[in-house]
């Protein structure tokens, strides 16, 4: 397809031409990201509200179905407030930041065999760091914001989000010791069979952890004692109006979405089909052969794990978080690589044998 | 000029911009947020260095760990910056003396003798297909093993040092225990009364 629009830019000088190139596959990532960042939230309104024998939202357009489309031009149309003695640069920069890295790891995120933007040979590293740079627009949100609730969500969120990213990137050594490489499309490829050969299963234990650290990460429930309304208003975003807030309600949802792409791709094998048998079967093959449909899918099974959590589960108490990742989680992860580390060594099959 | 060319000085100076800002700005969290700048920019020069692990390494490690918590005690200090900048004006010449030492002797090691083209020549490029991660792992755990397990366990020293320092042993938490929370048992909590009734 890319090849064919180049022929069409012959006129154009090569860089040039990349770069329109590059461009337009960032818009072909960026806008599906967005629209189901909108679909997630009433896909959440509606779920919650079925577990709570509610029907959710049910008036804009059918089923509800426009309710998304409705919040966001009540958003983009209302006022945006900049507090007095607030830092005004870092007041608006911070929501910035905060949705930036949520969109730039979608980067190396393969979508099917040969479907990704940029297929680096550090492709995990760098999903660690950017997922490290989140925190960034939190922080400054509740600093630059000049109100104590901020500040104290702010102060919260950072010291959580710092304790869980240790376990989370043990959880991820965990995946290149046992797929041998850094690039996601190369890990994927290693967990290649049936679903008993995807690393859920060697690596159960990081695979839970992964998770659990995701969700805190991203400060949804039980781990939101960043916004915790209870307790300090909204936490980092209380100051925070029209889009401005949006930004912020993006780039949590933004980051949702990365994580369960992320645990799809390294422990459930990404775009692998798990009825791989079927797919040389004429009609049916299609959709039983490997492909972008198996990724959306066990995607989407995550999503729904955070929606779940959220209507289950009580407030996780402060202490009891740090304790939890400094305690339970790190021990795990470190005895776990060292098991992975073994059975890769003495090439325990089916996983290993062949590494 | 080449594209690299321009992406260098692009990088260059955004890195000399954000690193003089961190020492001249008043406020000490924007300075904190241009150091993290000058970060950035210089893993965007080792990116063009061809030196991927160590550029996201360095974002990974100072930009998401270190400076994080850097931000998390510089915002929480009162600090007063009249008082800081008492006497500024009567160490500047003697300070100007140190810099300018620091930077002579900065450029005689680090300068056109010992890295100059001639005395080390051009890099090598390297296939798209070459791992810089894979090959630093590599000469980490063979050739320089010693050296990097020493500096390990330097750290995890420091470390030990550091939590020893300040650890206050003898403060009471009236945190309750999780462990013991989880182990209860319905026996321990109550006790059924057989009791006739009253007649």
């Amino acid at each position: 397809m890319f090849d064919l629009l180049r022929t069409y830019l012959t006129f154009l000088p090569d860089p040039v031409t990349t770069t329109l190139i590059i461009l337009i596959q960032i818009i072909m990532i960026v806008i599906p990201i967005m629209l189901a960042v909108a679909y997630l939230v009433f896909a959440e309104r509606k779920v919650i509200g079925y577990i709570q024998v509610r029907i959710g939202p049910n008036r804009v357009g059918p089923r509800g179905w426009l309710q998304p489309i409705a919040d966001a031009i009540k958003l983009l149309c209302k006022e945006v407030i900049i507090p007095d003695g607030a830092d005004r640069f870092l007041f608006v920069l911070a929501p910035v930041l905060a949705l930036g890295p949520a969109l730039a790891a979608w980067a190396v995120i393969p979508f099917g065999s040969e479907v990704v933007l940029a297929n680096i040979n550090a492709g995990l590293l760098y999903i660690l760091a950017l997922t490290s740079l989140g925190v960034y627009g939190i922080i400054i949100a509740g600093w630059a914001s000049n109100s104590k609730y901020a500040f104290l969500g702010a102060m919260r969120s950072a010291a959580q989000i710092v304790s869980y990213e240790i376990p989370m990137g043990f959880a991820l050594v965990g995946v290149l010791i046992a797929a041998g490489s850094l690039n996601l499309g190369d890990i994927i490829e290693a967990q290649r069979g049936n679903p008993l050969t995807w690393f859920w299963l060697p690596l159960f234990p990081l695979f839970i952890i992964y998770f659990i650290s995701g969700l805190a990460e991203t400060n949804r429930a039980p781990f939101d004692v960043s916004e915790g309304e209870s307790e300090i208003v909204a936490g980092f975003h209380v100051e925070y109006a029209g889009m401005a807030f949006a930004l912020f309600f993006l780039a949590e949802y933004a980051n949702m979405i990365m994580i369960s792409a992320l645990t799809s791709v390294m422990f459930l094998g990404g775009w692998l089909s798990p009825f791989i048998a079927f797919a040389d079967v004429p009609v049916v093959g299609l959709f039983f052969g490997d492909g972008i449909h198996w990724f959306v899918f066990k995607t989407s099974l995550f999503l729904f794990l955070f929606l779940w959590f959220r209507a289950t589960f009580p407030r996780f108490r402060y202490d009891q978080i740090m304790r939890l990742g400094w305690k339970v989680f790190l021990p795990i992860t470190i005895v776990w690589l060292v098991v992975v580390a073994a059975m890769v060594v003495y090439q325990v099959p089916p996983w290993f044998a062949g590494s | 000029m080449s594209v690299e060319a321009i992406v260098f000085y692009v990088f260059a100076s955004a890195l000399v911009f954000a690193a003089s800002m961190v020492i001249t700005v008043r406020n000490p969290v924007h300075a904190a947020l241009f150091l993290i700048m000058a970060f950035f920019a210089s893993a965007g020069l080792w990116i063009l260095l061809e030196a991927e692990f160590l550029a996201i390494t360095l974002v990974l490690v100072y930009v998401g760990a270190v400076m994080v918590l850097f931000l998390f005690v510089v915002m929480m200090l009162d600090i007063n910056l009249t008082v800081l900048r008492e006497g500024f004006a009567r160490y500047l010449p003697i300070a100007f003396v140190v810099a300018l030492g620091m930077m002579v002797s900065l450029g005689l090691i680090v300068g056109k003798d010992n890295f100059g083209l001639d005395a080390v020549g051009p890099a090598a490029k390297a296939p798209a297909s070459y791992s810089n991660t894979e090959e630093l792992g590599r000469v980490l755990y063979t050739d320089y093993v010693f050296p990097f397990e020493i500096a390990a366990v330097i750290l995890l020293v420091a470390i030990i040092a550091a939590i020893a320092l300040t650890l206050r042993p003898t403060r009471q938490t009236k945190a309750p225990n999780p462990d013991r929370q989880v182990a209860v048992k319905r026996g321990d909590r109550i006790r059924i009364v057989k009791m006739d009734s009253e007649k």
